[in-house]
């Protein structure tokens, strides 16, 4: 086990009051393996994945409990100074957006060379060359001449794997990845999303990749954890989770979308209403309001997530493979 | 002109200058966002019009609806040009044609009620009589799109994403249009709501027998609700066709490679899907290739490619494509 989430809080103490992004939330990532976590806006994926490094702007917000447990060290207990070795170099971030997380008046190869002189101790002439293996790595043309320029000479896409090269740089062990491909174009997302497929194949890196795209999810992950409101309501294989999705929500998401392959057409099934107030979530179960299913159990209580077959976990408590009763 | 067009458009051209020099401000040469696209809307009809970002979708939406005044072509809706309409016939004119914007958080003004804003057409082209009249309309429309009317007296920061967009489809409705231009309706919106918008759209079409130009880039999604789809790529045409059509016999190499290029969520198929990965990136509309647009990204170009830009023709019966190897 590479990485252990358990029972992960995190909430943000605002003037309008506490906002409950991440309502423990447990969840482990193996060596070389792709950990796709889902949800829409507002879910707490992302703060989720901030906490593990203590990357969430504090105050407001607070990490209020759980343990993560990175090769048998707690990250929770440890001190900034140990915590940024880790950072960058064990556990690296690849950010939704490259042009606000590049610095725009840094020069690219100065940028990469950065992490390397920092972590891996490397002379600034050893660093050159090795970004240059690095970008060329990645798959931009010319990387020798490109170190010189700056990131508005880059297009989204290359943007995007100068990110992908920073993350690399010092051979980290985990690379978290927010929403890499969302602000890119179809046909630039399948470079990148095939990057990445066969930079963790050669290289063995375990990866955390968060998207709304339950396309890309499909292609890539090996496990999908979804999230809503702030909890992770089902966990499965990839295969599990699409073909016999456990969770009322799960299965709203997978059948609101359209297929590029469908022969015929029938009318979308949306979800109806809207997700809670994360300030004050109603109690029980926190997707009820938009339910099918939903029973008085449900209002009073919210079902802990458990297993319902081989590693597939859902936390309802009248999910879908449960033996129908006709009432 | 086709006597089941709403909307003929031929030859539009929407070029921008790039002006350099602080003083001067000379014009030193053109971005053709949009170069000389034809086709025709027909009445009753979803087109679809799909392409990545920068590839002149939008701006050919709005120069349709003369949002630009347009370079050059001609824009046919009701009989007559619109492009060489004057600007109290156009103002005429648009109580017919209304637009959805993408991004619901911009397109409403943040000063103005919800009921203001779906009232305001109805003013602008003098369809109400009185404050009476008014309210009633907007108590319908509101109904029509799936919001309380109770709402009326609210502001835009008070509601969702979904919400908003509802808001907007209201304002587009008010003048009872037979054209609406629906610029990414949904790219700005979650997904579990992005299914809500487009069964609306859909219900509406159907009810108030309208016609949608359907711009966007998610191609699944566009599928799903488009009975034609035209593919645009660096300001032209590639390929048009309708929407079962396209995807069982894509016959531009673009569209092929736009196709395998969209995920489907469904693990195993994935796994054995081939990918057509086109290299590096679009070209800039201020410098296009010569020839053939695409032909600096395709796996298949040729000699001729580079040179000769291909003509947009009917490949079969209402198939168009615009590729020599075609």
């Amino acid at each position: 086990m590479l990485l252990e989430v358990r029972d992960l809080q995190t909430k943000f103490f605002t003037v309008d009051g506490v906002v409950n992004a991440v309502n423990g939330i447990s969840y482990s990532v193996d060596r070389g393996e792709c950990l796709a976590i889902v949800g829409e806006s507002g879910s707490g994926k992302t703060v989720g994945v901030l906490s593990i490094l203590q990357l969430v702007p504090s105050p407001p917000g607070r990490i209020v409990g759980g343990q993560i447990t990175f090769k048998g060290t707690d990250l929770l207990s440890m001190s900034p100074k140990a915590l940024r070795g880790i950072r960058g170099n064990e556990i690296a971030f690849v950010f939704q957006d490259p042009m606000t997380s590049l610095n725009p008046v840094m020069r690219i190869g100065a940028q990469i060379a950065e992490s390397l002189t920092a972590h891996g101790g490397m002379t600034r002439r050893q660093a050159r060359t090795r970004t240059v293996e690095l970008l060329s790595l990645v798959g931009i043309p010319n990387p020798a001449s490109r170190l010189n320029d700056y990131p508005h000479q880059f297009s989204g896409g290359m943007r995007q794997r100068v990110m992908i090269a920073m993350a690399l740089s010092c051979s980290p062990e985990l690379i978290i990845a927010d929403e890499p491909t969302t602000a890119l174009d179809v046909t630039i997302q399948a470079q990148i999303v095939e990057l990445v497929k066969q930079l963790q194949a050669e290289m063995g890196t375990a990866i955390i990749w968060i998207s709304h795209d339950l396309g890309v999810v499909a292609r890539l992950a090996d496990r999908v954890a979804v999230m809503y409101a702030g909890y992770i309501v089902e966990q499965a294989p990839v295969d599990e989770l699409y073909a016999r999705p456990a969770h009322p929500y799960t299965r709203g998401l997978l059948n609101s979308l359209p297929r590029l392959d469908s022969k015929v057409k029938t009318k979308l099934e949306a979800i109806k209403g809207l997700p809670p107030n994360l300030t004050a979530p109603p109690p029980g179960c926190p997707f009820v309001p938009r339910c099918a299913y939903a029973t008085d159990r449900c209002r009073i209580h919210n079902p802990p997530l458990a297993e319902v077959g081989a590693k597939h976990a859902v936390a309802c408590w009248n999910h879908l493979l449960k033996p129908q009763v006709t009432p | 002109m086709n006597e089941k067009a709403l909307v003929q458009v031929n030859q539009l051209k929407m070029y921008f200058p790039t002006r350099a020099g602080s003083f001067l401000n000379r014009t030193t040469g053109y971005i053709k966002a949009v170069d000389g696209i034809s086709l025709e809307i027909r009445r009753g009809e979803t087109l679809g019009l799909v392409g990545e970002s920068g590839c002149g979708k939008s701006t050919a939406g709005r120069a349709i609806l003369q949002l630009y005044r347009p370079t050059g072509g001609e824009v046919i809706f009701r009989g007559s040009d619109l492009a060489r309409q004057s600007a109290p016939e156009l103002r005429r004119a648009r109580r017919h044609m209304q637009m959805i914007f993408q991004d619901p958080y911009a397109s409403l003004n943040p000063n103005m009620r919800v009921s203001e804003i779906v009232a305001r057409p109805l003013r602008v082209h003098g369809m109400v009589a009185n404050k009476a009249e008014e309210t009633r309309r907007v108590t319908d429309l509101m109904t029509k799109v799936g919001l309380n009317p109770s709402l009326r007296d609210r502001y835009p920061h008070e509601f969702s994403g979904g919400q908003r967009q509802r808001i907007g489809i209201a304002r587009a409705l008010a003048t009872s249009p037979d054209f609406i231009v629906c610029d990414e309706p949904i790219s700005a919106l979650d997904v579990s709501i992005q299914a809500q918008i487009v069964n609306l759209l859909e219900e509406l079409r159907e009810e108030l027998q309208l016609t949608y130009l359907f711009i966007a880039h998610d191609l699944s999604m566009v599928r799903y609700i488009s009975t034609r789809i035209a593919v645009m790529y660096l300001g032209k045409l590639m390929e048009l066709t309708s929407s079962a059509e396209l995807y069982e016999n894509p016959l531009h190499p673009y569209t092929r490679a736009l196709l395998s290029a969209i995920p489907i969520p469904d693990p195993p198929l994935e796994r054995q899907r081939q990918r057509i990965i086109l290299r590096g990136d679009l070209p800039s509309p201020a410098n296009p290739p010569s020839g053939c647009n695409f032909s600096t990204r395709c796996p298949l170009a040729q000699e001729i490619c580079r040179r000769v830009e291909p003509e947009f023709r009917q490949v079969e019966p209402g198939h168009w494509a615009a590729c020599h190897l075609v």
